[in-house]
């Protein structure tokens, strides 16, 4: 499994993201510069790590998503490479329509940082294998701007064709007003592509890793990327 | 060439930077007002002087870049 993580000025998630590759895969991840037009030979997956892209100017990620790797990383996903985009990653990947909708700001106006129960909505992908349909997960979120939102259609959408990942739930796994943090269309945490091999969440895997730091509830996530 | 061009978030999307300011009027005592809308603003130097082709070109810029047409309008001003 060779991973590449970009890293964008004002990203400060990639070493998390790459020390939790490095520890179910063993192999160091490529840390990518956004400024390369070439992801490395033989690259199985992209993540774009969550951070502060270009200081959020203009829209979140909406700078990132027009810079040069973006384009390999179009090419990247479009040959059906799996590509994951954490937080600012997910933003970005939403600018840059790999994926749809659009995260706008939370609908409480503030930043909100804390651990959040989540629901497995697919478990049948490449990412979501290691849990079960249903499950409860606590994973961190640390956002200002994870409000998903989208076109009624394209909500639809979504829902039938199953590209929900996750949802914001409380610990019994009910997605309700109270559960979720942000404002997001039907509790809408996490989404995939129509092929299933692009995937944005909002919330951060990478920091449940390590059962001394906050669980390890986001392992099963990596361990399918690498398996 | 000078032109101006303005991202608005569409009617119906929520604008809570909007609704804070709009708080924040109200407990400065700023009465009468009913709403605020927050967005954009764009002051744009061009090359050449066709009004027609500024105009493509502005949009194309909006549509790639300036607005996420998903929940934003723009508008276009030339001269």
């Amino acid at each position: 499994m060779k991973a590449a993580v970009i890293l964008f000025p004002g990203s400060n998630r990639e070493r998390d993201v790459a020390r939790a590759l490095k520890k179910v895969t063993s192999h160091e991840p490529a840390i990518v510069w956004h400024a390369e037009r070439d992801l490395p030979n033989g690259t199985d997956l992209v993540v774009l790590p969550g951070g502060f892209s270009y200081g959020d100017y203009l829209r979140c990620g909406a700078i990132a998503a027009r810079s040069p790797i973006m384009e390999a990383v179009r090419d990247h996903a479009a040959r059906g490479g799996l590509t994951l985009g954490i937080c600012n990653g997910f933003q970005i990947l939403c600018e840059a329509g790999l994926l749809p909708g659009v995260l706008m700001r939370n609908a409480g106006m503030r930043f909100i940082c804390k651990m959040q129960y989540l629901r497995v909505e697919n478990a049948g992908t490449r990412f979501t294998r290691g849990y079960a349909p249903g499950q409860v997960v606590k994973f961190v979120i640390a956002h200002g701007e994870g409000n998903f939102q989208a076109e009624h259609e394209t909500i639809r959408a979504i829902e039938d064709n199953g590209q929900v990942a996750f949802r914001y739930c409380d610990a019994n796994g009910e997605v309700d007003d109270a559960s979720n943090p942000n404002g997001s269309e039907n509790g809408i945490a996490g989404v995939f592509n129509e092929r299933f091999n692009v995937l944005g969440l909002m919330p951060h895997p990478e920091n449940v890793i390590d059962a001394l730091v906050g669980g390890v509830e986001g392992r099963p996530l990596f361990e399918a990327l690498a398996a | 060439m000078k032109a101006r061009v303005t991202v608005m978030l569409k009617s119906g999307v929520l604008d809570p930077q909007g609704k804070a300011i709009e708080g924040a009027l109200r407990s400065l005592a700023i009465n009468d007002v009913r709403a605020v809308r927050q967005g954009k603003l764009f002051d744009i130097e061009l090359d050449g002087e066709d009004h027609e082709a500024a105009r493509r070109t502005l949009s194309e810029a909006c549509e790639r870049l300036l607005a996420n047409t998903i929940v934003e309008n723009y508008a276009i001003e030339i001269g």
